[in-house]
């Protein structure tokens, strides 16, 4: 299976990382050949069985609805790259 | 699908009626002391960031464990809109990117959520009751807040809200007009309010709505939707539903064709308008949080929630009907909010229940809605009030002088706070009803104004001016309808003149 | 007193119980070791100070005679797990100079136990890797060097780990393993490297790359130092909800010694093509060795073995794809300005994560967008299913595995880098073990032609830890490994 540019730079924009017209075609070719090889698992035959989402055979296990965390805001802000005063600063949205 | 509102509620356009379809997705805020995830506080108005755990931050590493509080709340109400709970459910990741966002996905229920579809009813006008479908409930984490407000060049963000718990209700798109959107809001809100699962509080934002509109012509498919994100009072969506509703038809009349889009509704100008976003339609990814694992409890836990529930609105207003023997209309404001149903029965305890509630309904919330009180700090408690409609019901006063009394008892004065009785007491208020005495006020106004006698005999209506002389000379205390009869009596007129 | 970092941690703690050295002389003479390593690249953070403090008071306690399990022993921590007030990386650009205000559970369990912290250890950019060559600090060389001096690599992503265990940088390493980034680089570096069975070990505050299938474990230099670690790593954690409530055992009083009776299944399917003869002779020695340690040799099939890696190559990234979103230069790590947000979130993440992790996370994005969810996401896990079913059906005839870690052993730095899935196939005999939860630890068994080290694999039933760890001792001791690399570094 081949993704093309245009794919590529869909998942590239999806996935918020920035791509230079430059790197297309070498990403084209990489994920396609990864794509490629994960294609062996169309081999098999799925119908019915259960998608296994996690090695844990145990039920949530739920905790207590008491306050024991938060109220340290300098901790939370400390590695900001941007602050201003206790909240973070990004570039303007304009919504 | 219920196509039936009982009345119709089809709008003109130029080339024709059109029917409007509206569907309703409310964020209700869990009340929980901490959040879904993280052991964080979720109280309203804390300095920025303040209730923020390293889990909220989504810092490297942190993980998701969940509170028991509000899976309750949530199977609390399912319960209450009369919902299949299901008891394995799955939290999925819905992905996507905004400095509000810290993980970069929302924790949320996509395929499996904890609860199915139920039902509510809502209250129009005339009586009219219409149900309107509920076609699931689900958890999720809120965001934080973003001020873009604060700075020209930087938005300024605030996670204190990112973690809190939300109960995403989604209704069947079965509403057909803004004040059916109305009444589902605001019986929701009374069903989350006496469920004690969500405060209702719209301009603090613990209750949202996002509104879907569509229209058609009667009979036709669905139209393309718009949404209309985060409405926070019942008003507003009143007003964009009008707005959306018009937008659509007259786009659709000029010849254009509606885009599915996200709007966003302005309480400046009263329009919405088309959120700015990017051509790429979103595509959450949902899949299965691996942080987690599938929500699972059992039936008894289900039971004993179920067992704890309070009476609902409808079952109360049915109650009071059949029990008090109300009006619809008078049960339906009085049960609109838990407290004034609780303040009503207090006082209407072993006396006329209709005269209670039309004390409560008329001068209680006048007087509560004037001073800015919630009925819970009321001056005048249920005993007290009682205390009046007893008063006014053996003819101790009339009813104006009941509606003085209250005032007095209600504002602030010398006499808040004190029992009817007493003031009557005090005032020396007691109505005159002695049949002598009013006659002879009576007799001495006559007297006094034959001129008036002559114009009352043309023009009935005129009798008015003799009762209010009467009143005045008695101080207000002379009972009213025995006034009337013997002016009326007195001057030789029909009394219903 | 001869060269303190020959000792094994076992008997470093002995010695130090003894009294035949103090813990700060240790100390001093693996943060030594540690300054002359460069050449290595294993250490990405020396915190030789922290280390003296902190044997500082290991001594005290040892004099005290307060002393716990692991008083005074140095080890090393893989830049995954985040350590209070000392920068980790994740070996990422993304993350700067990040310093956390929190310490990983498991790295806690450490410094609880008595513990002495050498250092943040080199790693795979976010683990992604199976050579340590995407590291921001740049690639790892492994104490084996090739049969012309070539440099090698120490295999990944715990490559700085397996590195500095293997040139007794520290007694011990901290690890991690999502597809076999503890196995691989121990084989790859005659050490030994243990995964737990999911859920034994808490994964909170270390960085996560994919969390249905990370796991924290040790590399030590045998398998009773393994024991011992990993002991002190285990427990059930509150804050992580896959993590298991089972009391964890003394790890250590397992290795009896004993295994007669015990089944080991031989699974035919990790008899790939091409294998190298020597992988499989060496597989067939471990097979003598247990036979002759009495245990009974079992054929067992995993049919669908060979769909492990593409599904791997399917389920991780998918994950990483979404637990590295958070990289997004907004509350720490690295920013890049932008002309708008989009523009900064583009542009850091960009400059902030190296080709190999971009690669996956659009790998993972692809997969779970719409359209292509069915087909590549959930086909996998189904596939996860039917791998971890094989596990279950085998393990009523057998009670461990044996086959081969790695397809090859250390390959020339820069020898693969060109073909991605040339990489991955490094991982071919031990992502099984992840998709599927077992616990599975690597033990070096032979040298090959070349003279480099060469491991055999375990794999366990889930918690079956002690029982895994018991034959990994016999076996051991049965291969006799004693080979070590010359210390070529400190010459440089």
């Amino acid at each position: 299976m081949s993704v093309d540019e245009t794919m590529v730079r869909r998942i590239a924009t999806l996935a918020r990382i920035g791509v230079g017209d430059e790197q297309l075609p070498g990403l084209v070719k990489e994920l396609s050949s990864i794509l490629d090889f994960v294609e062996q698992l169309n081999e098999l035959d799925t119908q019915g069985v259960k998608p296994l989402t996690s090695a844990v055979e145990a039920t949530m296990r739920m905790r207590e609805d008491v306050v024991t965390d938060g109220g340290y805001p300098d901790a939370i802000l400390a590695n900001a790259p941007e602050r201003d005063d206790d909240y973070f600063a990004v570039p303007k949205v304009v919504e | 699908m219920s196509e039936t509102g009982g009345t119709n509620n089809l709008i003109g356009g130029a080339t024709g009626d059109w029917e409007i379809v509206l569907g309703l997705e409310v964020h209700a805020q869990v009340m929980s002391n901490a959040k879904l995830f993280s052991g964080a506080a979720t109280e309203f108005g804390a300095e920025p960031n303040a209730q923020v755990s390293l889990i909220d931050a989504a810092m490297p590493g942190m993980l998701p464990v969940i509170n028991m509080k509000c899976v309750e709340q949530a199977v609390r109400t399912g319960l209450g809109l009369k919902a299949q709970i299901n008891l394995t459910s799955v939290f999925d990741r819905k992905n996507y990117f905004y400095p509000d966002l810290p993980q970069g996905y929302q924790i949320s229920q996509f395929k499996q959520p904890i609860v199915g579809e139920g039902e509510i009813e809502i209250d129009l006008d005339d009586g009219v009751v219409k149900k309107v479908g509920i076609e699931r409930l689900h958890l999720e984490q809120d965001a934080g807040k973003s001020l873009h407000d604060q700075h020209p060049e930087q938005s300024f963000v605030d996670l204190n809200r990112s973690g809190v718990a939300l109960m995403e209700i989604v209704s069947r798109p079965d509403m057909r007009s803004a004040a059916e959107a109305q009444a589902y809001v605001k019986k929701l809100r009374a069903i989350l309010r006496y469920l004690g699962t969500c405060d209702g509080n719209m301009e603090q934002g613990s209750l949202r709505a996002d509104v879907n509109v569509s229209v058609r012509r009667p009979g036709d498919a669905l139209g393309t939707r718009c949404e209309i994100k985060n409405v926070n009072s019942i008003r507003f969506i009143g007003q964009a539903i009008e707005y959306e509703a018009r937008r659509q038809i007259d786009l659709i009349e000029d010849g254009g064709e509606v885009k599915q889009e996200t709007r966003l509704f302005d309480p400046k100008n009263g329009k919405t308008r088309a959120m700015r976003s990017k051509e790429e339609a979103h595509d959450y990814r949902y899949f299965p949080d691996p942080d987690l694992l599938p929500l699972t409890f059992s039936q008894s836990f289900v039971d004993d929630i179920a067992a704890g529930l309070p009476e609902l609105p409808d079952d109360k207003k049915a109650r009071f009907i059949s029990d008090y023997g109300l009006s619809a209309y008078d049960a339906g404001i009085l049960v609109a909010e838990a407290e004034n149903a609780a303040y009503f029965e207090a006082a209407a305890q072993g006396r006329d229940a209709k005269a209670v509630a039309n004390m409560v309904v008329g001068s209680l919330f006048a007087g509560l809605n004037k001073a800015g009180l919630a009925i819970a700090d009321s001056p005048v408690s249920p005993s007290q009030l009682g205390g009046l409609v007893d008063l006014l019901a053996d003819d101790t006063i009339s009813s104006r002088i009941a509606k003085y009394v209250f005032e007095l008892m209600f504002d602030d004065g010398p006499y808040q706070g004190r029992d009817a009785a007493d003031i009557v007491e005090e005032k020396g208020l007691k109505q005159v009803t002695d049949t002598g005495a009013i006659e002879a006020a009576v007799d001495e106004v006559i007297a006094a104004n034959p001129d008036k006698v002559e114009q009352a005999k043309a023009k009935p209506k005129m009798a008015g001016w003799f009762v209010g002389q009467v009143m005045q000379a008695t101080g207000g205390k002379a009972n009213p309808q025995a006034v009337n009869k013997l002016v009326a009596a007195k001057l030789g007129l029909d009394e219903d003149a | 007193m001869g060269d303190l970092t020959e000792l094994n941690l076992a008997e470093a703690r002995d010695g130090l119980a003894k009294k035949e050295f103090s813990a700060s002389e240790l100390a001093q003479a693996h943060v030594d070791a540690v300054a002359a390593s460069a050449p290595l690249n294993a250490f990405v953070l020396e915190t030789a100070d922290k280390a003296l403090a902190m044997a500082a008071d290991s001594d005290a306690r040892l004099a005290a005679g307060t002393a716990r399990p692991l008083e005074g022993l140095p080890i090393g921590v893989k830049d995954l797990f985040c350590t209070k007030d000392i920068r980790t990386t994740a070996c990422s650009n993304i993350l700067d100079e990040f310093t956390p205000t929190y310490e990983s559970t498991v790295t806690q369990n450490l410094w609880n136990d008595g513990a002495v912290m050498l250092g943040k250890l080199n790693n795979d950019e976010f683990a992604m890797g199976s050579s340590n060559e995407t590291s921001r600090f740049g690639p790892v060389v492994n104490p084996w060097r090739g049969a012309d001096g070539q440099n090698l690599v120490p295999g990944g992503s715990s490559g700085g780990s397996s590195a500095a265990v293997a040139a007794h940088l520290g007694v011990a390493a901290t690890a991690t393993d999502t597809g076999g980034s503890i196995r691989q680089p121990a084989a790859f570096t005659g050490t030994v490297g243990m995964k737990p069975t999911y859920g034994r070990c808490s994964r909170w505050g270390i960085v996560a790359f994919a969390s249905s299938l990370d796991q924290a474990g040790p590399i030590c230099r045998n398998v009773r130092d393994t024991a011992i670690m990993l002991t002190s790593m285990s427990g059930f954690d509150a804050k992580d909800t896959t993590s298991i409530d089972r009391p964890v055992p003394d790890y250590e009083a397992a290795l009896t010694g004993d295994i007669r009776g015990l089944k080991v299944g031989i699974p035919k399917e990790y008899r790939v093509d091409n294998m190298p003869a020597e992988i499989d002779a060496l597989w067939q020695q471990g097979i003598d060795w247990l036979r002759a340690a009495g245990a009974e040799i079992v054929d067992i099939s995993l049919p669908h073995t060979k769909y492990a890696l593409p599904a791997y190559y399917i389920i991780a990234p998918a994950e990483a794809s979404s637990n590295l979103a958070r990289y997004d230069g907004v509350r720490y790590g690295a920013r890049k300005a932008g002309v708008d947000l989009e523009d900064m979130y583009a542009g850091t993440r960009a400059a902030g994560f190296g080709e190999e992790v971009t690669r996956r996370v659009m790998i993972g994005t692809y997969a779970l967008s719409a359209g292509y969810y069915d087909a590549y996401y959930i086909k996998a896990l189904q596939v996860r299913r039917l791998i971890a079913e094989d596990f279950a059906a085998a393990y009523e005839k057998c009670d461990v595995l044996l086959t081969p870690t790695t397809p090859s052993a250390a390959f020339p730095i820069g020898g693969k880098v060109d073909d991605p899935l040339d990489m991955y196939l490094n991982d071919v005999f031990t992502v099984t073990v992840n998709l599927a939860g077992l616990p599975g630890i690597s033990v070096p068994a032979g040298l090959d032609k070349d003279g480099l080290p060469l491991g055999l694999q375990l794999i366990g039933q889930a918690f079956g830890e002690e029982q895994l760890l018991r034959v990994a001792r016999v076996m051991e001791a049965a291969a006799g490994f004693a080979a070590r690399p010359q210390a070529w570094w400190k010459d440089q």
